[in-house]
């Protein structure tokens, strides 16, 4: 369960030379704390998400349904908090608040729930089983909606996404404590440890006495809660919840994850790499967007990011295992 | 009749046969050669998609670009035949050529990167598409030259109905038999077609054997990037407009499709037949609904839910088999 850690210096040193090379371009703009807020404030959607895909990814799997599942929370819970109420959102109680919320989180088990049941017991393909469910759940979106967009949420939802703490937005410390969490059940539990080691070798782990299919059932619940409380700072920032938001941010969330290190086939990657690559497509957006760019050229850009990443992963695993294979070339002349 | 059973094809066949059998009782005017000819006008586009992605299936990959890379050809084309004037048959080569140019783009960037190809083709859809929206600046083009217009109404021989109206096989539908044709040659009686199996089944083995992975690999790619160009030019004749960001979106369905038809994502399994009937089951699906006037609103449900149980019962019945439960043991990861 190594982590390769070669590959988070490369994506540490591009993320300082983005940071210069956008500092000098733009040297008035970039580096002020309104820039700072705003990256803040776009930051924790895209990281919440970005954590549920990294967790089945670790597994060697895929949860293409997490938007629709994001999507999904925010609608019941939306549906909830604006059933009651006809002079305006301001007066929701704080009951009718936590009922939306819990309902909005049970439904996203329940997806969950579904999903790790389709793929570790009846053995669907993880691709299949979330693309399926993603078309599902947003056609039931669609159901519960008629297609709409429903919105006016209370003071309470709204700051989530777009309120201070000590001038830092309140999401970041959402993020940084969801960060926090997914961390130390990688690393500190069981759970976590079983994880990575389904991905790395799913027989090994099932003959050393684990049970694979309880891991890969909490593991799809877990990532669709992290879709959940993505959508409670979704809901927040657009002040509304539709069944069609947020659909560009799938497969941003896949790269995200990759060129976070995490390994497209399961039982490589960390937290904090994922945070990084986070912090570098923010970045390279932001400065771009200050600079006036297309937001479609930064997405452009975004995909040559990640195939220069690998690339250069790619190189650098090869010079390593070239420079291993001579030493040990040199170590049987010497021996021999 | 034992025999019958044992493909994947037949279960898809039995489906759509009682489907049809259903939607034809409640609305007779489905099973007319009007609606026939109609759908397969209509669905010419997805389905010569899905000739390609059955193509990278079999060989083991995936793509996710395709749909970019029909973007991209189809722009291309449309702007090149209306500035400098151009047949149809000009159109249709700039298109095939610029697809097939970019699909081996990615066969290169996954072979000699050895990246994943689901990373590469969701880095490269965000290029192409990226690039593709910058340069265009978003723009529809209208205005095709008189001959691609007429070629558009091309009917192979045309009927009448009972309202005087005409109707027919389309030429749009003969490019898709021509490239269902093609690929189903090359898959069951060239050596290529078998490489690409082989490819898909077990690659080392089939470097063992002899097989050149690269060139192989440049072939599905490349066939991919041909297919997604000629769609390009389909969905051109057919709108006669051209809207860079009409195409982008689909990949998933198209992928679904062809899964539906019974080609496996792990590689090395899937047929054309099986492709055109899982093509077949969308689309009648979609067309059942609106014939059965049921509120579109219910489509993704529908569609999300037959995804489901086909995967889920396709996936139960390979378990049964005697060769499944050989496999049960290292399935049981849910490995992609």
């Amino acid at each position: 369960m190594k982590h390769r850690l070669s590959d988070l210096y490369i994506l540490a040193l591009i993320t300082v030379v983005i940071v210069l090379l956008m500092s000098v371009l733009n040297p008035r703009q970039f580096l002020t704390i309104a820039n700072l807020e705003s990256m803040a404030f776009q930051l924790p959607e895209l990281g919440l998400l970005s954590m549920a895909m990294m967790i089945t990814m670790l597994t060697g799997g895929i949860n293409l349904s997490i938007i629709a599942t994001a999507n999904m929370t925010g609608i019941v819970a939306a549906l909830i908090l604006t059933s009651g109420h006809s002079q305006g959102p301001a007066d929701v109680s704080v009951g009718t608040l936590l009922l939306a919320i819990s309902a909005g989180l049970a439904v996203a088990i329940v997806i969950g729930l579904i999903n790790g049941l389709l793929i570790a017991l009846l053995g669907v393909s993880p691709i299949l089983a979330t693309l399926g469910m993603m078309t599902l759940v947003d056609g039931l979106g669609i159901v519960f909606t008629r297609g709409y967009v429903v919105s006016g949420f209370p003071e309470a939802i709204r700051f989530l996404g777009n309120g201070t703490v000590a001038g830092i937005p309140f999401g970041v410390f959402l993020l940084a404590l969801a960060a926090l969490l997914l961390a130390v059940l990688l690393n500190r539990t069981s759970f976590g440890f079983n994880i990575y080691m389904i991905g790395c070798n799913p027989t090994a782990t099932y003959f050393s006495g684990v049970n694979n299919n309880t891991v890969i059932i909490r593991t799809y619940i877990l990532s669709s809660v992290y879709a959940g409380f993505a959508a409670l700072i979704m809901m927040s920032r657009f002040n509304s919840v539709s069944s069609a938001y947020g659909k560009s941010y799938l497969l941003i969330t896949i790269l995200c994850s990759v060129l976070g290190g995490i390994s497209a086939s399961g039982g490589f990657g960390r937290v904090s790499g994922l945070i990084l690559a986070l912090t570098v497509l923010q970045i390279v957006s932001s400065g771009l967007n200050l600079l006036q760019v297309s937001s479609f050229l930064t997405i452009a850009i975004w995909g040559c990011i990640i195939v220069i990443v690998m690339a250069i992963n790619y190189l650098v695993f090869r010079f390593q295992e070239r420079s291993m294979s001579i030493k040990r070339g040199l170590l049987s002349n010497l021996v021999g | 009749m034992k025999d019958l059973f044992r493909h994947h094809e037949t279960f898809v066949l039995i489906i759509l046969i009682l489907v049809s059998i259903v939607i034809t009782a409640i609305n007779p005017s489905y099973f007319t050669l009007e609606n026939l000819f109609d759908l397969l006008r209509n669905y010419s586009f997805l389905g010569i998609f899905a000739v390609g992605v059955t193509f990278v299936l079999i060989s083991g990959g995936i793509d996710i670009s395709f749909t970019a890379i029909a973007s991209v050809a189809e722009y291309i084309m449309a702007f090149l035949v209306i500035k400098y004037g151009g047949n149809t048959m000009m159109a249709f080569m700039i298109a095939a050529v610029v697809g097939t140019g970019l699909g081996m783009l990615n066969a290169v960037l996954i072979y000699c990167l050895k990246i994943p190809s689901i990373i590469t083709t969701i880095a490269t859809l965000n290029i192409y598409y990226g690039l593709l929206t910058v340069m265009s600046g978003g723009k529809w083009i209208y205005a095709f030259p008189s001959g691609f217009r007429t070629f558009a109404t091309v009917r192979v021989f045309t009927l009448i109905n009972y309202n005087g109206a005409s109707y027919g096989l389309s030429i749009i539908t003969v490019i898709w038999i021509l490239v269902i044709i093609c690929a189903w040659i090359t898959l069951r009686y060239t050596t290529l077609g078998r490489s690409i199996y082989a490819m898909g089944g077990n690659p080392s083995a089939a470097r063992r054997v002899g097989f050149n992975i690269f060139r192989v690999q440049i072939f599905v790619y490349s066939f991919m990037g041909f297919t997604a160009g000629l769609a390009g030019f389909v969905q051109a004749l057919v709108l006669q407009t051209v809207a860079p960001n009409s195409i982008v979106g689909k990949e998933l369905d198209v992928v679904a499709a062809v899964v539906l038809g019974g080609s496996s994502l792990a590689g090395g399994v899937g047929t054309i037949s099986g492709t055109i009937l899982g093509v077949a089951l969308i689309a009648i699906m979609n067309n059942g609904l609106t014939l059965l006037r049921i509120s579109s609103f219910w489509y993704n449900v529908v569609i999300g839910l037959v995804i489901l149980l086909s995967v889920t019962f396709s996936s139960f019945r390979h378990r049964l088999s005697p060769r499944g439960v050989n496999r049960l043991i290292g399935e049981i990861g849910g490995k992609p």
